[in-house]
């Protein structure tokens, strides 16, 4: 099962290989990581994805919590989570498709972020779901190249974790 | 007050009370060194090794109850510690290893005895430290020692850059440390404990399983009174081994692949396993679903990641044995007509437990022939201070001690149960008697291991640590050679160590006294001798080669899947 963590860390140098090395000394797989400041600037936050059942995602977060630097850890497994990943796109376009892509960047309230006459290069904000969503269009019409940001999440409601 | 940064190291030392300090120079301590001559309050013991450094500071550590401190250079000095650390890693040994770094401006140079140990000892070290700024060091030996010795204790590395060890800054030792990020857990959930003691008292048919985490929660006395408060039996692991008195009746001894016959059925058939400080490891679960397959699991532990990490828990309780085991005796305590009804409920268990007892017990066949290991051990026990502390190696002979000594003290065996590092028992028993000059210090160890750190008896000699040597040379390295016996078709492939080693001239080049005996009958006057012996002295007894460790369990097999005579 797919699960979002994320995770609060003392912003010092080699926290990220300590959460890493975690991952991957037990055999536990990362999908996607993210990582920046906070409000405030001791803290990092450290958004992963990961996946298990039930054991293993309780070991995860047991074990990150064991780490010196780590001070807070939430697993989000229901959906009382928002999550936003930034995709940058970059599309073949060539005849007729410069008009598709662009009708399909419409849809999905993406952007032309440059320009080529034999390319696109699209920025599109959302669900890691609309993502997935609007490379499956775009595949077909030829994909150049991806990247991804891996998602950042924060909890629905009023309630925040300071920082 | 400004001092320089090996300086501070040393003032937060002594600070922290450390005595005793195992190290070896090198280019980039060499400034803590020269500091050295102005504390006289530590003692500082120069091992032949660096790894020997930081098993002597384990040994110092499992024994004393202390934190253990190791010093080594920058390059092959540091990693020289790794396996020393990742000994103390294994079985929760707390322990603060400084290793001397190259100035911080060469950092990532491949500047001459470069070397990355905070990458390095990452996966096992409980925490480490890179000390970038000399402001921040006097924080950073506090944070280590802290954090070594709290919640699940561990070792913790201090990598000192040579610069910063002369910088100066004005020192001042923080009172107490306050760290957000690192609360361990101590107490245990209230509710929680009273709902382990309803389970207890539900149970017919107990059993406690006891590690290592009783030894270093100092939670063998409220063991005690629970075992027997309820009658209940007590198995304990390698690690464990003396947190129980194994004279006593309830005692099951050893559990697990060379467990007792007994305390792998009691296991086997319980209804309620209690563990205590004890982390279900392979060599004690055997095939996990066969594991205490009829029984509730109550898992006590102050590292909430050891629980349901290899069996399932039916009620988990995080946090330090000690004041768990106290909350439930207090509990207990006020339900006096329940644990009265509960020991005449248990009577028809305990009555099938000494059956298996009768049935199997522990043995081995004497012999007039040739020197049985087993019979080492018992008159080794017989001979010894009732208070000796027992270092050994990793293999048979480890084995045979922890079936066959019979441990009735916390702390009075020291043996590296999870990484099962052989060289470990010399040099341990080296900071054993580093930390008590008056005890009976006597290590336990095969012709292989002895080999890996024979070094030390330079180290014994020199300081004047008087620690008794028993090697049980069959000169094989035996519990390979038993695996490829019993598993491989006796195809001994390169565990043969054919050379007849004469351990009485190595004793005697090194100032040491040797001793060595072939003859069964000759036994009890070697161990006799060699013990009223002073200074270090080496019994080398030649065992039957091809003697196995029994009982045991295949490795995969259940634990009622034992292999008992040969």
């Amino acid at each position: 099962m797919r699960h979002t963590i994320t995770v609060l860390v003392e912003n010092e140098f080699g926290v990220l290989s300590r959460v890493a090395g975690l991952f991957s000394g037990r055999g536990f797989n990362i999908d996607s990581l993210s990582v920046a400041p906070t409000n405030e600037e001791s803290i990092s936050r450290m958004t992963i994805v990961t996946r298990g059942d039930e054991q293993i995602l309780e070991q995860i977060t047991k074990h990150l919590n064991k780490l010196i630097d780590v001070i807070k850890v939430f697993d989000f497994t229901d959906g009382s989570i928002i999550e936003r990943e930034i995709a940058l796109i970059k599309v073949t376009a060539e005849d007729n498709d410069r008009a598709e892509v662009l009708r399909i960047v419409d849809i999905f309230r993406a952007s032309v972020i440059d320009v080529t006459p034999k390319s696109y290069t699209i920025e599109v904000t959302g669900a890691p779901s609309k993502i997935d969503a609007i490379l499956e269009l775009l595949r077909p019409l030829g994909l150049k190249e991806l990247v991804r940001t891996g998602p950042v999440a924060i909890v629905r409601g009023a309630k925040g974790w300071k920082g | 007050m400004k001092l320089a940064g090996a300086r501070i190291l040393l003032e937060c030392l002594k600070l922290e009370g450390v005595d005793t300090v195992f190290g070896y120079p090198g280019g980039t301590v060499i400034n803590i060194y020269d500091e050295l001559y102005s504390f006289p309050e530590i003692r500082h013991i120069l091992p032949r090794h660096e790894q020997a450094g930081v098993h002597a500071a384990d040994g110092y550590a499992r024994a004393s109850g202390k934190v253990g401190v190791a010093i080594a250079t920058s390059g092959p000095g540091a990693t020289n510690t790794v396996t020393g650390i990742a000994t103390a890693y294994m079985d929760s040994i707390p322990l603060v290893v400084i290793t001397g770094q190259v100035p911080t401006a060469l950092i990532g140079n491949d500047a001459f005895q470069e070397v990355d140990i905070i990458g390095i000892t990452r996966p096992c070290t409980k925490h480490n430290f890179l000390v970038k700024n000399v402001k921040e060091l006097a924080e950073i030996v506090k944070k280590a020692f802290y954090i070594a010795r709290t919640g699940r204790p561990g070792p913790v590395l201090i990598d000192l850059p040579k610069d910063v060890q002369v910088a100066i800054t004005d020192f001042k030792y923080p009172d107490k440390i306050e760290m957000r990020s690192y609360k361990p857990t101590v107490e245990g959930h209230v509710k929680q404990i009273e709902k382990a003691a309803a389970m207890i008292l539900a149970a017919k048919k107990p059993v406690l399983y006891v590690g290592g985490g009783v030894i270093l929660g100092n939670a063998y006395d409220e063991l005690r009174q629970l075992a027997e408060t309820l009658h209940a039996p007590v198995t304990t692991t390698l690690m464990g081994l003396g947190s129980f008195p194994e004279d006593s009746p309830l005692s099951l001894g050893l559990l697990g692949m060379h467990g007792t016959y007994y305390a792998n059925m009691a296991v086997t058939n319980c209804d309620l396993l209690v563990a205590v400080g004890a982390r279900f490891d392979d060599r004690v679960t055997g095939k996990i679903p066969a594991f205490a397959p009829h029984a509730k699991i109550i898992h006590m532990d102050v590292d909430p990641t050891s629980i349901r990490k290899n069996v399932r828990v039916d009620l988990p309780i995080v946090g330090a044995v000690h004041g768990v085991l106290d909350k439930l005796l207090k509990i207990l305590e006020e339900q006096r007509n329940e644990v009265e009804s509960f020991r005449s409920a248990v009577q028809p268990w305990l009555d099938e437990i000494n059956g298996w007892k009768a049935k199997h017990p522990l043995s081995y066949k004497e012999s007039s022939e040739v020197i049985k290991p087993q019979s080492v051990i018992r008159k080794l026990r017989e001979l010894c201070d009732p208070d000796a502390i027992i270092a050994t190696d990793v293999g048979q002979h480890q084995m045979w001690t922890a079936q066959f000594f019979t441990f009735t003290k916390p702390r009075t065996l020291l043996t590296s149960g999870g990484l099962g590092t052989m060289g470990y028992g010399l040099p341990a028993a080296m900071g054993a008697q580093a930390a008590f000059t008056g005890r009976q210090v006597i290590a336990i160890c095969g012709d292989g291991g002895f080999q890996m750190n024979l070094q030390e008896l330079a180290t014994l000699v020199q300081n004047k640590l008087p620690v008794k040597i028993c090697i049980m040379n069959n000169n094989y390295l035996g519990m390979v050679r038993q695996w490829q016996e019993l598993f491989f078709g006796k195809r001994y492939s390169q565990t043969v160590m054919d050379l007849p080693i004469d351990f009485v001239k190595l004793a005697e080049a090194f100032g040491a006294t040797g001793f060595t005996v072939a003859k069964p009958e000759e036994v009890e006057e070697t161990i006799r001798k060699g013990l009223a012996t002073p200074g270090p002295v080496i019994m080398e007894f030649k065992i039957a080669r091809e003697e196995q460790v029994l009982p045991m369990v295949p490795a995969g097999a259940s634990l009622d899947e034992m292999v008992l005579a040969s």
